[in-house]
């Protein structure tokens, strides 16, 4: 399986280049920091049909930080809920893959996100939801480190906690850089994992998020807690850009930017070298 | 019986028949009146705290999982400072979330300005899709709870929490979408909504002894405004007064300017005059900020006697 995931990653990741170069522009730093989650969410942990993508009962991912929505195409583009063809489409007009998540256009995307913040609320009361409704489906959710600058992370925590959502499996994105500089220097969210705890979350490090292994160990960690009462935070320690050595070096301006063909059949092409 | 006990009983009411019917608010279950039915439905009510937010995300997130949730606060914190939220995770998102606003405008008395919101229709009117209704009486109240329940999509009720003198009767019947006409007239159309409703009745039974013939027509849901009911008395009698417990930037008085933007009809506006609310009861609010029966009066002369030239 192991072999089988790294595979897939990798694939995600070329295809997730090729989005966004297709345009030549677009978030690429943060999309290739939550390759390996994806991979894992869509390949191993979730339970979902690819042909269903809005059965009633399934497991859901709400990406809140929406900006890594290209790299969510590419991961549900190869798990079969849309041909891989439709990727070259991002951000043009008219296109169902807009730049940040929207579940009108997209399927297999359970929630609109964009808005930072906004979308781990909404995974909270899609995992209220699932508790209401008794249909014992896990909520998972991905928020980015600069994105816990937000007040309404923690107001959504605090309520998690408080409501003993044990069914939601969360994931910060923690690559330390922002738009405008290193996570550290803007406004520091650390001690982050003491923060969860304190918040009354159970917290799981993971010291390299980009090692698909240690992911995927830890979302079964997480998953073994499932009815232990608390809600699940697994920090991911990963590298923005990371698999592009172009947008690595970039550091904090690979958030958004323009992403020339050239560099990007080389990056793809040293990827698939590689495997 | 107050605005907000009824809204409370037809809630309940909701919640029997319907089991996808969930409520939110945000420390303020016992002022909005719905403090009693966590008794009843302990499973589906939710207190988020002071995290207003938090509770319309939420509420999306519930209403994706299929779920009807209300939301309630007072306007200024269910409308301003979640503008964002109402937009992209309930409106934007194709949500089917139900706000409930209590205090608008000047009801909110003691609280003060901070609690006072002039703005929550403008606030919210310029976002896409969403429904703002404002109920004027118990009757129209009852008559409007189930329809809003069933609507698919987002809608904002702005509520006041008092009990009303009533405006309609058992016969009512009502439409979401059509301005209800109370009162026939041909010198002036006044479009009213809110607490100011049965005012201008009495105004316009007033001005009758004048020789003033109002129109009387309450807009009850000012998005999407019943433009036809607006265009037809409108032109019917050449005139027009706007009544409303708002400023008169961005509320009634500019939804019904906007449907007559192609007309050569004066308009002419009552309300809040572009400025934030002050602390005072009611009857001291409507006489400081010049929004009482005698104001609507002279308004609705001055308006009227424009349009016959004298």
């Amino acid at each position: 399986m192991n072999q089988n995931l790294k595979a897939i990653a990798r694939e995600i990741r070329c295809d997730t280049i090729a989005e966004i170069a297709h345009l030549g522009v677009g978030h690429i730093g943060g999309c290739l920091s939550v390759i390996e989650l994806l991979t894992v969410l869509y390949f191993d942990a979730m339970r979902i049909d690819p042909k269903h993508p809005d059965q009633a009962g399934r497991d859901r991912f709400i990406c809140s930080k929406g900006h890594a929505g290209p790299a969510v195409y590419a991961a549900l583009a190869n798990r079969g809920f849309f041909d891989k063809s439709v990727l070259l489409t991002l951000n043009q007009c008219g296109t169902d893959l807009p730049s940040h998540c929207d579940s009108r256009r997209t399927p297999g995307i359970d929630m609109t996100t964009g808005s930072l913040g906004q979308g781990f609320s909404c995974a909270v009361g899609a995992a209220l939801g699932s508790k209401l409704s008794g249909d014992g489906a896990t909520i998972y959710t991905l928020i980015g480190d600069g994105e816990s600058q937000e007040g309404q992370i923690w107001e959504a925590a605090m309520f998690a906690a408080a409501k003993r959502l044990d069914n939601l499996i969360a994931f910060t994105d923690f690559n330390g850089l922002q738009i405008d500089g290193p996570v550290a220097e803007i406004n520091d969210i650390g001690p982050l994992g003491a923060k969860w705890e304190a918040f009354g979350w159970d917290v799981i490090e993971v010291p390299d998020g980009n090692e698909i292994e240690l992911v995927r160990t830890a979302v079964k960690q997480a998953q073994a807690k499932h009815q232990n009462g608390k809600p699940k935070m697994v920090i991911l320690h990963t590298k923005k850009g990371c698999g592009m050595k172009w947008a690595e070096e970039l550091g904090a301006a690979n958030h958004n930017t323009r992403v020339p063909a050239e560099i990007a059949e080389e990056a793809i092409r040293l990827l698939r070298q590689e495997g | 019986m107050q605005m907000r006990e009824i809204y409370a009983e037809c809630l309940g009411e909701l919640m029997k028949q319907d089991r996808r019917l969930v409520l939110l608010d945000a420390d303020l279950g016992k002022a909005c009146g719905t403090l009693g039915l966590r008794e009843r439905f302990p499973d589906r009510i939710f207190d988020c705290g002071i995290a207003e937010q938090n509770m319309a995300s939420i509420a999306a997130g519930l209403a994706s999982y299929g779920f009807t949730p209300w939301i309630e606060s007072f306007t200024p914190f269910a409308t301003r400072r979640i503008c964002d939220q109402i937009a992209i995770s309930i409106c934007y998102a194709g949500q089917n979330v139900k706000i409930v606003g209590t205090d608008p405008g000047i009801t909110a008395e003691l609280n003060g300005g901070t609690h006072m919101s002039m703005e929550d229709i403008g606030v919210l009117r310029s976002i896409p899709g969403i429904v703002i209704f404002e109920p004027v009486d118990e009757i129209q109240l009852r008559a409007a709870m189930p329809v809003l329940q069933e609507y698919p999509c987002a809608i904002y009720m702005r509520l006041v929490r008092g009990e009303q003198l009533p405006v309609f009767g058992p016969d009512y019947r009502f439409d979401l979408f059509r301005a209800d006409s109370l009162r026939e007239g041909t010198d002036l159309s006044i479009f009213v909504s809110g607490i100011f409703t049965r005012d201008c009745l009495d105004v316009a039974g007033e001005l009758a002894e004048e020789g003033i013939s109002c129109e009387v027509i309450n807009v009850h849901t000012i998005k999407p405004i019943d433009r036809q009911t607006v265009l037809e008395s409108a032109r019917k009698t050449g005139a027009v007064l706007t009544v409303e417990n708002h400023n008169i930037v961005g509320g009634l008085h500019a939804a019904v300017l906007e449907a007559l933007s192609q007309e050569r009809i004066p308009v002419s506006a009552f309300g809040v005059q572009d400025r934030f609310g002050e602390v005072g009861r009611l009857g001291e609010l409507r006489s400081a900020m010049h929004l009482t029966k005698e104001d609507i009066k002279k308004a609705a002369r001055n308006a009227a006697c424009r349009n016959k030239g004298a």
